[in-house]
């Protein structure tokens, strides 16, 4: 083959690129991105992190001994996640479970920048499902830009009807599947459809669905524009180490279309062949070639466009790839991770979190003891010469079954415990109220504030279980 | 600003400033106009249901005759009918009976926190710590008993304590001495303690007496705390001196507890008695 006849192949695949790319041009709001969709690696990648959503849709139906296996029972106060039940009590460490996310993201940011938004946000993935849809119904971007232009048909009305419909399924479903994780979901399927469910769980599901159809539908890529705060955070959280989809202009500049019968040897220009592809088939329409910037979700379907071209012409893939400004300004090698500080820092705090929920979730205490000291009277002298406390114990029994409990007290000389064999029942999944009175005679207080400890106690399951607190006993001035 | 406009064919108004600073007469965007108009006859809609426009001192009534006052009614119905399934249960049954009954007592002194702030409150403290003058209802002295009912019939009918001022009665002397045996707690180690008759309220052993109200002399709780300053021995004193509501003396202490069971429902009372009798004193 000579090198004339492999120039002729190219300029014929550049022809079509060329007469397609007057189509295409930068996104500034006030036009539809309608991108052009292709295969390829990372767009197979992107499938995949997509799928995660999956959980969203299925989770709630999944069992755990009779109920469902994640439960966030609003109403009951209670939240099962498999076999653990986690009372508001414990709500301490969802802030630490939102510390994990939030520095995964910003280590998953530091290191490979926008990963969460281009392959696991709600609104991109979303987004892309719709359009998926629309390219389907509505075929190319060419032929949707072409439809939205055409006069009202019949086929028009049956196609645009028939994709509406298809969002405001997919928007529904997700409402209901949102719902679902707050609501046992056979009953509320059940509900929804005899018109029983409560006016919460319709409201959040019409939010929900509106919510859907209206941000993927038509907000798309201006909600990560104008409205997401995690797009600006995400973008200064980027530094010259981070690996990004990048254009390497240095290989592409100056770009140049093809010219008809040149010989490879003489081209003056670079790689990049000007064919806006990349441009495309981005979803938010920006174009890469003008570097890092705030409309880029770094979903890397770029690449992938950029790659299919590269290899008709015959260049070298990778004009457009995961590079980081060091690497690429500077010529110098990327640090390598351990050598990061920031990465340290950020795996230190991960580490801390995770530590902290397992060391909850590991010693959640089955029963536990909060003590309030009556401040009105502080203490009371009886008749019989000794001085009397009254405190309210409430006691939160976490198990599924109520609970026979004792509670005594500790840690002062002569005092007693007023009905201390009296049984309270601790009923499950809630506090318990009792008011407790100690004694102690006047005579053995050395001090106006003395330090008592409260134990509650009760069997269960031929297991003993307990809880204490530490409170004072307070008597008069000396 | 300018006279001539150097931008003519351009949607300004004429004001330019700066050679190109200028005002343009650009439409407000069109959400923004949808929501302004939908804002508009928001307020029209409700204007016409709710009561919005001033009619002389008053309003219009609104279409769907809304009230503030209705509603205000209609949560106090919703409360009502919460409490209705306890409240009757209440009506049928004693206080001591109140008292056992685990979910009603509970009930009981929810409902009665309120009665308890209102009424009782002001004099015998937020907690029954009591006050200066005023008894103290969390401990186990009870100067007419403390039983439910005792407590029950003390809310009802009231309580007037009455002791004659002895100083026209004992010598100084004999007040001291009563005095200090009476701080000391040992009363009747005081041959006065009998022979003057203090006895006959007080009793044998200086332990008062519930029927007359009389106050235990031997446990250290005293019914007149000092005033302060004041020292115990004489604050004993003074209440020897003086007495207690007796009308000959200017400077006699005054112990009145007003009746409630006319101002009080008999439920209330009940519902006040439980709550009272938990404060810790209770028998």
């Amino acid at each position: 083959m000579s090198g004339n006849e492999n120039t002729t192949a190219q300029q014929s695949v550049v022809d079509d690129l060329y007469a397609e790319s007057v189509h295409w041009h930068l996104n500034t709001g006030e036009e539809t991105i309608h991108a052009k969709r292709m295969g390829g690696y990372w767009r197979n990648i992107k499938w995949l992190s997509a799928a995660v959503w999956i959980i969203f849709f299925i989770g709630p139906y999944f069992q755990w001994g009779d109920r469902q296996a994640v439960l966030f029972d609003i109403p009951n106060r209670q939240f099962h996640i498999l076999g653990i039940t986690i009372l508001p009590q414990d709500f301490w460490m969802l802030s630490l479970t939102l510390l994990f996310f939030a520095l995964l993201l910003a280590v998953a940011t530091a290191l490979a920048g926008r990963v969460y938004c281009g392959f696991f946000c709600f609104q991109t993935v979303w987004t892309d499902v719709f359009t998926w849809l629309e390219d389907k119904l509505e075929g190319s971007p060419q032929k949707r830009r072409k439809l939205e232009k055409a006069p009202i048909s019949f086929s028009k009305v049956r196609i645009k009807v028939t994709k509406h419909i298809l969002w405001l399924v997919i928007s529904i479903v997700t409402g209901i599947s949102f719902v679902a994780w707050f609501y046992d979901v056979f009953d509320l399927w059940r509900d929804l459809f005899t018109l029983q469910a409560s006016a919460v769980a319709y409201g959040t599901i019409a939010l929900f669905t509106a919510g859907t159809y209206v941000l993927a539908g038509y907000m798309r890529e201006q909600a990560c524009f104008w409205l997401c705060p995690y797009a600006r955070i995400q973008g200064v959280m980027i530094d010259k180490t981070t690996v990004v989809p990048t254009y390497d202009f240095h290989r592409g500049e100056p770009r140049g279309r093809i010219k008809k019968g040149q010989p490879e040897e003489e081209r003056t220009t670079g790689d990049c062949v000007d064919c806006k592809q990349c441009i495309a088939v981005c979803p938010t329409g920006v174009d890469i070639r003008h570097g890092q910037q705030e409309g880029c979700i770094m979903c890397a379907l770029c690449i992938d466009a950029c790659d299919e071209v590269m290899v008709k012409i015959g260049r070298p893939k990778g004009l457009i790839r995961y590079e980081s400004y060091e690497a690429l300004e500077a010529n110098k090698k990327p640090q390598p991770l351990y050598k990061r500080p920031r990465v340290w820092i950020y795996a230190a705090i991960m580490s801390a979190a995770v530590i902290g929920i397992a060391y909850g979730l590991t010693s959640l205490a089955p029963l536990e003891l909060k003590v309030i000291h009556d401040r009105q009277p502080l203490f009371v002298l009886q008749s019989d010469g000794s001085i009397q406390n009254k405190y309210t114990l409430k006691i939160l029994n976490k198990l599924t079954e109520d609970l026979s409990v004792k509670v005594s007290a500790q840690g002062l000389e002569g005092l007693i415990m007023v009905d201390e064999d009296q049984v309270t029942t601790a009923r499950r999944g809630k506090v318990t109220a009792r008011t407790v009175f100690l004694r102690v005679p006047k005579e053995l207080l050395t001090a106006e504030t003395s330090p008592v400890k409260f134990t509650v106690q009760g069997e269960y399951d031929g297991q003993l279980l307990k809880g204490s607190r530490d409170s004072v006993f307070i008597g008069p001035k000396r | 600003m300018a006279d001539n406009n150097s931008f003519p064919g351009e949607n300004n108004t004429g004001h330019v400033w700066d050679d190109n600073l200028r005002e343009l007469t650009n439409p407000p965007p069109r959400w923004w106009m949808l929501a302004f108009w939908a804002s508009v006859i928001w307020w029209v809609v409700y204007g016409v249901l709710y009561p919005m426009w001033p009619v002389g001192h008053e309003s219009n009534k609104g279409l769907i005759g809304w009230t503030q006052m209705d509603e205000y009614i209609k949560g106090v119905d919703e409360v009502e009918a919460i409490r209705a399934e306890f409240e009757t249960q209440i009506k049928g049954m004693s206080a001591a009976e109140i008292l056992v009954a685990p979910g009603l007592s509970q009930y009981a002194v929810a409902s009665a926190k309120v009665l308890y702030g209102d009424n009782c409150a002001p004099c015998h403290g937020g907690g029954g710590q009591g006050g200066p003058g005023y008894p103290v209802l969390a401990d186990d002295d009870w100067l007419y008993g403390g039983t439910i009912e005792n407590i029950q019939q003390t809310i009802t009918m009231g309580r007037k304590g009455i002791m004659t001022a002895h100083g026209k009665i004992l010598s100084d002397t004999e007040i001291d001495s009563l005095s200090k045996a009476i701080e000391a707690g040992d009363p009747m180690s005081d041959p006065n303690f009998t022979q003057k008759g203090c006895i006959a309220c007080h009793g044998m052993d200086g332990k008062g007496m519930a029927v007359l109200g009389s106050a235990n002399l031997t446990d250290g709780i005293y019914r007149f705390a000092p005033a302060e300053g004041e020292s115990l021995l004489d604050s004993i004193k003074h209440t020897i001196k003086y007495g207690v509501n007796d009308a000959t003396e200017p400077k006699s202490r005054e112990a009145v507890m007003p009746k409630f069971g006319e101002r009080l429902s008999a439920d209330d009372i009940k519902k006040l008695a439980v709550y009272v009798h938990k404060f810790g004193g209770g028998q």
